[in-house]
This record gives structure tokens, C-alpha cells and sequence, in this order.
């Protein structure tokens, strides 16, 4: 993205053209597109495996309810919701990725 | 008569500048064709031109793209913006990493983010590697976005007095040609090292990616190492590499280097994107310097001109750099959120970006 102040810089690309991260589906995405995915087939795999519309992804208002239901990890911060590597395990799964800290966990702990 | 009635814009310096809607179009022209003519690539369509006029003359504080048109933000510099100083843009608040993490995660919903050192070169940031190794992985426990590992090949430093070999811009103005190319490739042969070292160390805790950021701000020899440090990681991990880039064309301080059989100096954003994917990096971030002389109507469409060539020709992502004084966004120390707003949008739906 680049540098610049945080409310100048980071707040106003964020507004403007971000996903929304975990808000939505943006660290998805962004999974894939570190599988070289560009960002139309990136988004058309994330939603095939979420089974919401390629709209729906940057939709906060969808994405809150979806996320919740998958456990994959809100935004907000909501007691018994899966949380940091838990979520990630389940991602992987969901999006059928390997993810390094979640093969690193089942390497320390035996888990398969 | 009546006056023509004029738009409030700003220049490449974020200064306040009024312009009639005449004026705004024909700096979109100009800009495109600025680009054009640099990096032969073609123009902007008229449609593309309607689309920029629209968005410059709109008296809109923010711009942004249509909804389902988003993309993904890649963040290079770390969270330094919010602990750092004004070295970083940074606003010093008294948070660590983790935290500054933690809060672009969830407080600003970024798409990823990225763990890296104050200094972020590779040079001082190898010293503190296991510092480094532990913030990523106590972060990797408790994030679910993608985290890179960012840092500068930055191959400035390691001539001297910084480092140990001869500085090619001492060498250069005497004409000692030979020494100074000699410098360079010595040079690089220790930046790779360090840089395929670091990036290492970031395997066994679990990063998801490696940012090469601010490439080739040393010129070709600079290039040459990152994307040889690029090829190693990626033919010999499983770790994605996002390369991106420093200025819009490659500096020929050597001017003989070659990787693949292509010299790298003077090559444009479009013709770095063919070297970049041939090392193996998963994203690519190309950079288009702002003109701060020049309006930044002019700016934006000559960086999206640019960005569409690079877009209409990759097979990887491309995540233009849209910082302070490049992709179209002016070059002052506190950004302006209407240029901001408006160069980002522009990116995506002009240029194609699949992130920033």
C-alpha cells in the first residue's frame, strides 16, 4: 500500500477499496492471492467454498452472520467465538489451503 | 458573461489548486499520454478518461469504488505508522507490535498485515532476527489474517560508510567506472545472502508471506539481489514472496546487469512484472512516481496508464504502491483522504489492481 499517517494513508484506502479484512472476507481472499489467485478468481474460490455471491464477500452486513456461523472469527470481540489459530485451523479446512502456523500446530501437538 | 465555474483540486504537492472542468481533462489527457510515451504503453480509453473527469470534478470529500469492485491491502512498512515516527509517518502512540497488529486487524479491518522492524532493512533488522522470529510467532497464536514478514533489501547500506564496500556514488563522479561496477556486484552477492537469511528465519514461526519493499531503491544491483533472493525462496520453500517496488523505473547505477537475460536498467513497471514473475513472487508492486508540479488529475491517470499495462499482463497479483508521493497520491507528510480516496479507487477501476 505504501506510507503515509494512519488516518490519511491506511483509513482512507481502507474506506475507499479494501474487502474489510475479517470484517468481511478479505483475509480470505488474501490467502488465495498468496496462491498467485488474481483477485477475480480469488474471490469467485472463496465464495464457491463459502457459498454466498461474489458481492456478498465485501458485505459486513452478510459476512458478520456467515463468519459466525462458520466459526471462523468476528471482528468484534464476542466470548466462545473461535479465535486466532482455532479460526485458521478452520479456515484451512474451509478453503482446502495448507496455512504454516496451523501445519505447525499439528506438528507440536501431534493433532491431524 | 458568466464565469466559468472551477473545481477545487490539489497538486502533486497536496496543495489547494482551482481548475475548470477544460482544464481537468485535459491533465487526465496529458497524464496518460505522459505515461504513454514513457513506458510505450497504451493510452487511457476515452471511457477511462469520462471515469477520472467524473471523479475530479465531484465536489466529494471521498472517492471510492463500486461496491463489489473491493481489493486487498497488502501493508509495507509494518505498523510503524502507528508506533514509529515521523520517519514512518508514524504517530508514536505508546503501543507495541502486537498490539498495532492487533489493531489493524480488527480496529481498521485490514485485509493483512505485516510484522517488521522500526529500521526495516535487512541490514540492521538481521541483528535482531530472533526478536523478530518471536513477534511473529506469539502473533501467529492470536491473528486470522495473513501476516508477512516485511523488510528492505536496501542495498545503500552496505557501502560504506555504512557498510563495507565501496560506495559507487564516491567511485562514479571520478570516473572509475570499472570499481564502481565492481563494488555493486560485490555488494549484492552479501545483500542476497542476508536477505534469503531473514527470510528464512521466518519459516519455523509460521509467517504466511515475505515483503521485499522499496525494491531497487539502490538501482539495478539492488533488483538483481532481490530477485535472486526471491528465486532461491521460492524454489526452495513454500513461502509466497511479494516484491514491490521503489520508484517506477530502475535506476542503471551498474548498468550491465542482467537476470535472465534481460539488462534491468531502465526497465518500466510493466517490464519489471515479467522478471518479478520469473523469480517466483506470488504478488507484485509496481510504483509510479507523483510530479508535484503537476495536478494530481494528472498524476492519477499518468499511475493508472502504467498500472493497466502491468495489469493486463500478469499472472500474479499486482498491488500498486498508492504511499506518499507515488501512484498518484501527493507527496506531503500528512496524506490528504480526498486524493487519497480518489487515487485508490482509480487503481482498481481503471488500472485493475487486484490490491494496493
Amino acid at each position: 500500500m505504501g506510507t503515509g499517517d494512519p488516518s490519511g494513508m491506511g483509513m482512507a484506502h481502507a474506506l475507499a477499496s479494501s474487502m474489510g479484512g475479517i470484517k468481511t472476507t478479505g483475509d480470505l481472499v488474501a490467502r488465495m492471492q498468496l496462491k498467485k489467485m488474481r483477485l477475480p478468481e480469488a474471490k469467485r474460490y472463496v465464495a464457491g467454498k463459502l457459498g454466498v455471491s461474489e458481492r456478498d464477500l465485501s458485505d459486513s452486513t452478510v459476512m458478520r452472520t456467515v463468519r459466525e456461523d462458520l466459526d471462523i472469527g468476528v471482528v468484534t470481540a464476542v466470548p466462545g467465538i473461535a479465535k486466532g489459530l482455532e479460526a485458521k485451523a478452520r479456515i484451512a479446512e474451509l478453503l482446502d489451503i495448507r496455512i504454516n502456523c496451523v501445519e505447525r500446530l499439528k506438528q507440536k501437538t501431534g493433532l491431524r | 458573461m458568466p464565469a466559468v465555474s472551477t473545481i477545487i483540486t490539489r497538486m502533486g504537492d497536496a496543495a489547494t489548486v482551482e481548475m475548470t472542468r477544460d482544464e481537468l481533462h485535459r491533465d487526465i489527457v496529458e497524464g496518460s499520454e505522459a505515461a504513454a510515451a514513457k513506458g510505450k504503453v497504451p493510452v487511457l480509453e476515452e471511457r477511462e478518461v469520462e471515469y477520472l473527469l467524473e471523479m475530479f470534478s465531484s465536489p466529494s470529500r471521498i472517492w471510492g469504488v463500486e461496491r463489489g469492485h473491493e481489493a486487498i491491502l497488502t501493508k509495507d512498512g509494518s505498523t510503524n505508522t502507528i508506533y514509529s515516527s515521523r520517519l514512518s509517518s508514524g504517530v508514536c502512540a505508546p503501543l507495541g507490535r502486537e498490539a498495532a497488529v492487533r489493531l489493524y486487524e480488527t480496529a481498521f479491518a485490514f485485509d493483512t498485515m505485516e510484522v517488521g522492524h522500526t529500521d526495516y532493512s535487512v541490514k540492521p533488522a538481521k541483528f535482531l532476527a530472533s526478536l523478530e522470529a518471536m513477534h511473529m510467532e506469539l502473533l501467529q497464536h492470536i491473528t486470522i489474517l495473513p501476516l508477512f514478514y516485511g523488510f528492505m533489501p536496501n542495498l545503500g547500506l552496505y557501502y560504506r560508510p555504512d557498510g563495507p564496500f565501496p560506495n559507487p556514488s564516491d567511485l562514479l563522479p571520478k570516473g572509475r567506472i570499472a570499481e564502481a561496477r565492481a563494488a555493486q556486484e560485490e555488494a549484492l552477492v552479501s545483500c542476497r545472502e542476508d536477505v534469503v537469511w531473514l527470510s528464512k528465519q521466518m519459516i519455523d514461526v509460521a509467517a504466511d508471506g515475505i515483503n521485499y519493499d522499496t525494491v531497487a531503491s539502490t538501482g539495478d544491483a539492488d533488483f538483481l539481489a532481490t530477485l535472486q533472493a526471491c528465486e532461491e525462496i521460492t524454489s526452495t520453500t513454500e513461502l509466497p514472496v511479494e516484491i514491490g517496488m521503489a520508484a517506477e523505473m530502475v535506476l542503471g547505477f551498474h548498468g550491465e546487469l542482467e537476470y535472465d537475460g534481460v539488462r534491468l536498467a531502465g526497465l518500466w513497471p510493466h517490464q519489471q512484472l515479467k522478471l518479478v514473475e520469473k523469480a517466483g513472487a506470488s504478488i507484485f508492486g509496481p510504483v509510479v512516481n507523483t510530479n508535484t508540479r503537476k495536478s494530481c488529475a494528472w498524476n492519477v491517470a499518468r499511475a493508472v496508464t502504467f498500472v493497466k499495462a502491468v495489469t493486463a499482463e500478469a499472472t500474479i497479483p499486482i498491488h500498486p504502491n498508492v504511499g506518499l508521493g507515488v501512484g498518484g497520491v501527493p507527496m506531503f507528510e500528512v496524506a490528504p483522504a480526498d486524493m487519497v480516496s480518489r487515487a485508490s479507487a482509480a487503481m482498481i477501476e481503471i488500472g485493475k489492481a487486484d490490491g494496493l
